[in-house]
């Protein structure tokens, strides 16, 4: 290779380094925030999961008397931000999904352990960013176009980077800023990005997650689908009814087993496998048969280098919408072949609503919850099988062996993702 | 593999729907004029709009884009000219990697949608929603592939095109896909006009798409490499604008006085407060230098494809031996690229 000079050659191996099976690293999670309508932090989370709390109330952020629709899974935000490097000034920059993302790296970030660093990757998913200022924007420029005080600031923070930067300058951090916008699968595609980042040698450390918060405009739009729910999210029921929204945030801490272990770092459970496929037969509808879900599945199972018999638990995508959990517990079925019957599977959309952006990386830390504390997360409104449901869907709350967890998320436009966690023991 | 070529190249501009009509409006250098976008009762919003195409492309006909909005279009269209060469030449079977970026994405829909939402939820149309996702534009350009096998889509600031570049290549070297499509496309409406405007008064919002299709076989290639790409430099509370670009310059090319046959192709448009950090990286540059915003306009991550389509274009046509791409973003990063041609000879003629 002709290389102009050896800086360039060094930006090169840096950035496009060979990478094979034998030379991946086993990548950890030494840190995980959750912030949800459950609460805020892990042990909220973990009690209200665990027993199959729902967190769904009347929509207060918004108007919604003309919706389909009215209930959500709102989340109180605290009155006050854990104290940061931010200065209030700029803290006001924060809308409410930035303040989720920064509540919950906030949380990941201390219990990493991780000291203040350069050039550590920041993946992100979301399918929003600062949205609130940009409806905010939109209204004042329809009503008040001579009136431009704040414009500027909200044109410029409504973008996802704006608010990544934000974060990274509360907890002292720099580094690359990716954001993923896969729609409803761009959490788990941010996490499986840092963990192809960090597994094939690129860094050592990568921070990941996703956040949406509720906005008027997407839930206008998913009842205008009439995706919602009128009464309760009932994912895998065959009386189920359509989905309910959520809001949230979650961030991992990624980094080399190598690495934590020098540190001595409590290690949460280890990603083993994650891949991605694209469903080209609708944009907003799955295949029937959940062709590209069985993918996924399959190629995520062959990065972990497990078997469907290896699977203790999945954390199914189940949105509780009639077409979506029909594909997936068809494509669930196929793919575990006779493991099926003894699969146990559950959705905590059922208890925290959609997430959409956010929900991949949300659902990524039930499956740690899963793994280090060994439960089952239920859906308690569950009462009905839907008949493509070859597989046990859990409905009550019980303690369980697992020792890999399998998380789905599938978005509008067609791109899947599965993510594998193993227990770490 | 470890070496990166550039396998085919699509544009849509306001020039036109080829590369070969940027190209023709670049050479020109000539600002292509902006048009009024909406009377506004205290100031006037101008954009530069894509022109009609001279023909109606085949590719409206999918089932697919009947209802996508512009920025699909576009983005399909950049992306089929970009593959077409690839396509020609490798099985029906070879699996394709599609990257989309954007800034302000679908904001037609988006828009139009919020109006209807804000007048009366209850009549919001159901079949806009939907087009409104960032996620939109790769989905559909993904049908209308059929054999892509991976798919993202990646949102920031114009710096952003080349990390979906960087996507690509790790793609690519994982095997994972035979060749990989990176696209960066915007609409225009009133919105992102006004938005602009707020930002930067002398720029005008423009809109099109940009694509560059890589690939690891060298038999494929126009005859362009991708040699490297730098760090993303992020603007921070330690790190402002100018120094992160003058890093950027340094770690692409550190010289005080580069070879004067090598293209900056660079993301400068007219307003000096702004592209100051930029300027001032690259205040030694002694070769020539191609700015497509001053002859395009602000396509935001448009432009960012238009810059580096351009610079391969140039090599492609053998007129430089190496093209380096600056790419200074509003409010994430600087992060550059270097593009080698690859042809035996490497003196331009």
């Amino acid at each position: 290779v002709c290389f102009v000079s050896r800086a360039v050659y060094l930006i090169w191996v840096m950035l496009f380094p060979r990478s094979s099976p034998q030379a991946s690293s086993r990548v950890v999670v030494t840190g995980a925030g959750i912030a949800t309508a459950l609460g805020l932090g892990w042990k909220i989370n973990a009690e209200g999961f665990r027993a199959g709390r729902t967190a769904f109330r009347p929509v207060s952020l918004f108007d919604v008397s003309r919706q389909r629709a009215k209930n959500a899974a709102e989340m109180d935000l605290p009155s006050s931000l854990p104290p940061t490097h931010l200065s209030h000034r700029r803290v006001a920059r924060l809308d409410r999904a930035g303040k989720m993302l920064l509540l919950a790296a906030h949380e990941a970030w201390k219990q990493s352990g991780w000291e203040p660093a350069e050039n550590l990757p920041f993946v992100l998913g979301t399918t929003g960013g600062g949205m609130l200022f940009g409806e905010e924007y939109f209204r004042r420029a329809l009503q008040q176009p001579l009136h431009h005080r704040g414009q500027a600031v909200r044109a410029v923070c409504y973008q996802p980077q704006v608010q990544a930067r934000l974060v990274m300058d509360a907890l002292n951090f720099s580094g690359p800023i990716i954001t993923v916008s896969n729609a409803c699968a761009s959490g788990s595609n941010a996490v499986g990005q840092a963990y192809e980042l960090v597994r094939s040698g690129q860094t050592e450390r990568a921070v990941a997650g996703g956040y949406d918060s509720l906005c008027e405009m997407v839930f206008s739009g998913f009842d205008s689908l009439q995706a919602l729910s009128p009464t309760v999210c009932r994912p895998f029921d065959a009386r189920r009814d359509g989905l309910a929204l959520g809001e949230g945030a979650a961030i991992l801490t990624l980094e080399t087993l190598e690495s934590a272990k020098q540190r001595g770092a409590t290690i949460l459970g280890e990603l083993i496998g994650y891949a991605s496929s694209i469903d080209q037969h609708h944009l907003t509808q799955p295949h029937p048969q959940g062709n590209t879900t069985q993918l996924v599945m399959k190629s995520a199972c062959a990065t972990a280098r497990v078997t469907p018999e290896d699977i203790g638990y999945i954390n199914a995508h189940g949105t509780g919408t009639l077409l979506n959990d029909s594909s997936e517990a068809t494509a669930i079925g196929e793919w575990a072949g006779r493991r099926a019957a003894t699969l146990p599977v559950s959705s905590t959309k059922a208890n925290i609503g959609h997430l959409l952006g956010a929900a991949g990386a949300v659902e990524a830390v039930v499956c740690l919850m899963v793994l280090a504390e060994q439960w089952l997360p239920p859906e308690k409104a569950f009462e009905v099988p839907d008949p493509a449901c070859k597989f046990p869907v859990v409905d009550k709350p019980q303690d369980a062996s697992v020792n890999v967890a399998l998380s789905n998320s599938f978005g509008f436009g067609g791109v899947n993702a599965s993510l594998i966690f193993r227990r770490w023991t | 593999m470890s070496r990166i070529f550039v396998a085919g190249l699509g544009a849509v501009s306001p020039a036109g729907w080829t590369v070969a009509a940027m190209r023709e409006a670049l050479d020109l250098a000539k600002p292509l004029p902006a048009q009024p976008l909406e009377l506004r009762r205290d100031r006037p919003l101008q954009a530069h709009q894509v022109p009609n195409p001279a023909a109606r492309p085949e590719f409206l006909s999918h089932p697919r884009l009947r209802r996508a909005s512009a920025i699909t279009h576009y983005t399909a269209s950049a992306v089929l000219e970009a593959a077409a060469p690839f396509r020609r030449a490798c099985p029906e079977n070879s699996r394709l990697g599609l990257i989309v970026c954007l800034q302000s994405g679908c904001v037609q829909y988006s828009c139009r949608f919020y109006d209807e939402t804000l007048k009366n939820p209850a009549t919001a149309s159901p079949l806009l929603f939907p087009e409104t996702v960032y996620a939109a534009p790769s989905s559909h350009v993904a049908a209308l592939l059929e054999n892509v096998s991976l798919v993202s889509s990646l949102v920031g600031d114009p710096s952003a095109f080349l990390q979906g570049i960087s996507l690509a290549v790790q793609w690519l070297t994982e095997e994972r896909v035979d060749a990989c499509i990176v696209a960066g496309a915007e609409e225009t409406n009133w919105i992102t006009a006004d938005a602009l405007w707020h930002l930067d008064r002398a720029a005008s919002i423009s809109a099109g798409a940009g694509a560059l299709c890589l690939c690891g076989e060298k038999g494929l290639s126009l005859g362009v490499e991708l040699t490297a790409i730098t760090d993303a430099h992020t603007y921070s509370a330690k790190t402002n604008r100018t120094q992160a670009a003058r890093s950027m310059r340094h770690q692409l090319n550190g010289k005080p006085s580069s070879n004067s046959r090598e293209l900056l192709c660079d993301g400068l448009g007219e307003n000096v407060r702004l592209d100051a950090p930029e300027i001032s990286a690259w205040r030694d540059w002694a070769g020539p230098r191609l700015s497509p915003k001053r002859v395009l306009g602000e396509g935001l991550m448009a432009a960012a494809a238009w810059q580096c389509v351009a610079a391969c274009d140039a090599l492609a046509n053998r007129r430089f031996p190496a093209a380096n791409v600056s790419l200074v973003g509003f409010n994430q990063q600087a992060i550059g690229a270097r593009f080698e041609s690859i042809s035996s000879d490497k003196n331009p003629p």
